[in-house]
């Protein structure tokens, strides 16, 4: 009598529990499946103001969010998963080019860049699109906490200077961040890394 | 029936005072420090973490008080934990739809909320004790406890370290906070310390020690009082 009772109630709580996840998984779905369209608006809408800080609207004629293309470059981009590219142009010349990519090294994983490049190698602008760094150290990274990301601003890779692109502790240019070295340390080698492909792969990015 | 609301109420002030003061779980309990360090940098940080604190306090306080006489003891915590869990990912989500920027600043701690104690604590502790009406006013008033404790925090770290108050509020309140930020003369020098993480310890010990003080001083005004009616019947 006495294990039919002690069954009886262990199946009983397994029941009710197997309920409650069901239920929870289920709430879960229902709220992602309506919040998840909006998420994507927003991040879209965020997208257009970005790109337009990178890439000045004064530089190009054509439709920069159509005239985009995926391009897969792990070593340079930070992802094994195609990343997408947006072409600007005036009057059909190549002025320069948008791309997202990643930081993989980041303080608490990936920092998501997006980063402006004239036709001639020179950087329009760099902005980070998303990361989850230590808020108040790391996330200096982010315009509206500091302007250390407009320090890339024009600037270029060339053979000479590579040296040069890296925090002032590693006897580069930019500085550094008090508590915080490893977030600017990985945006600053994200940024060198897609600049150097970029660079190599010239003209063809515009195909 | 006078007497019951009476009653009732009588419940709720002594509710609202434990949440407010006296089991004031940032001051008190020392629930919750790890995201009320990190992110009371700014006024306004502490405010949207304390508002997503306290409505996720009240989701899971409501929810596990409803539930409380159909779940049997042996699993209850593994159903709360489902529970808060489950409220924490919702209103992440919901953040993530409708405050982008201010999810975007806050980051890892709004999903960190579900490591809280004080929300499981107060599911252990209360809800699954009490009547819904009183959970509700328990979730609120430890909810607002908690959130008082971010803002005062926050305030004077930023207000030492940055030199400002209500930094940023636009990420909170929309396009008419632009303009909210009270900046100190240009002559205050920044202390750095305040905004780093040691700069939280001390703060936050400072405050205890005050709360700690403010106690001692009404503690001692009661026992001076309390010997005059004793002594006769001693």
């Amino acid at each position: 009598m006495k294990t039919t009772t002690l069954s009886t109630t262990m199946l009983r709580a397994a029941g009710l529990m197997g309920l409650f996840v069901v239920v929870s998984v289920g709430l879960l779905v229902a709220v992602n499946s309506f919040t998840q369209p909006k998420i994507a608006e927003v991040e879209r809408q965020v997208m257009l103001n970005t790109l337009n800080q990178v890439m000045p609207t004064r530089y190009y004629n054509n439709n920069l969010i159509e005239d985009m293309t995926w391009v897969t470059a792990p070593d340079a981009l930070g992802t094994t998963q195609p990343m997408p590219i947006y072409r600007a142009r005036l009057d059909g010349e190549p002025a320069g080019l948008v791309i997202e990519t990643i930081a993989p090294d980041g303080y608490s994983g990936n920092i998501h860049l997006l980063m402006g490049v004239f036709a001639d190698g020179r950087i329009a602008g760099v902005r980070v699109l998303s990361h989850r760094e230590t808020p108040g150290l790391g996330d200096k990274i982010e315009l509206r906490k500091d302007n250390w990301i407009l320090s890339f601003n024009g600037r270029q890779l060339t053979k000479d200077n590579a040296h040069t692109w890296a925090v002032k502790r590693d006897r580069g240019d930019f500085e550094q961040f008090t508590g915080a070295t490893i977030t600017p340390r990985a945006v600053i080698n994200a940024v060198k890394h897609t600049l150097d492909y970029v660079n190599l792969q010239g003209v063809r990015l515009y195909e | 029936m006078s007497s019951l609301w009476q009653q009732k109420w009588q419940d709720y002030q002594d509710i609202a005072q434990k949440g407010l003061w006296n089991n004031n779980q940032a001051l008190v309990a020392l629930l919750g420090l790890c995201p009320l360090l990190a992110v009371t940098n700014n006024t306004v940080n502490g405010l949207g973490l304390g508002l997503a604190t306290m409505a996720v306090l009240l989701t899971s306080n409501i929810l596990v008080s409803l539930i409380r006489d159909h779940v049997p003891s042996e699993i209850r915590i593994p159903v709360f934990i489902a529970i808060i869990a489950c409220a924490v990912t919702v209103i992440d989500m919901l953040m993530h739809a409708y405050f982008y920027t201010l999810h975007g600043i806050l980051g890892i701690f709004i999903p960190l909320i579900v490591t809280n104690c004080a929300i499981l604590a107060r599911a252990e502790a209360f809800a699954s004790k009490n009547p819904v009406d009183k959970s509700i006013v328990d979730a609120l008033f430890i909810g607002i406890g908690f959130t008082l404790v971010l803002i005062v925090l926050g305030a004077l770290r930023e207000l030492i370290g940055n030199g400002t108050l209500f930094d940023q509020a636009w990420l909170l309140f929309g396009d008419v906070a632009q303009n909210w930020t009270i900046h100190l003369p240009d002559s205050y020098n920044p202390v750095m310390l305040a905004i780093l993480p040691p700069g939280a310890f001390i703060a936050l010990g400072l405050l205890i020690a005050l709360k700690n003080l403010v106690d001692q001083k009404v503690k001692k005004t009661t026992l001076t009082a309390i010997p005059v009616e004793v002594k006769p019947t001693s």
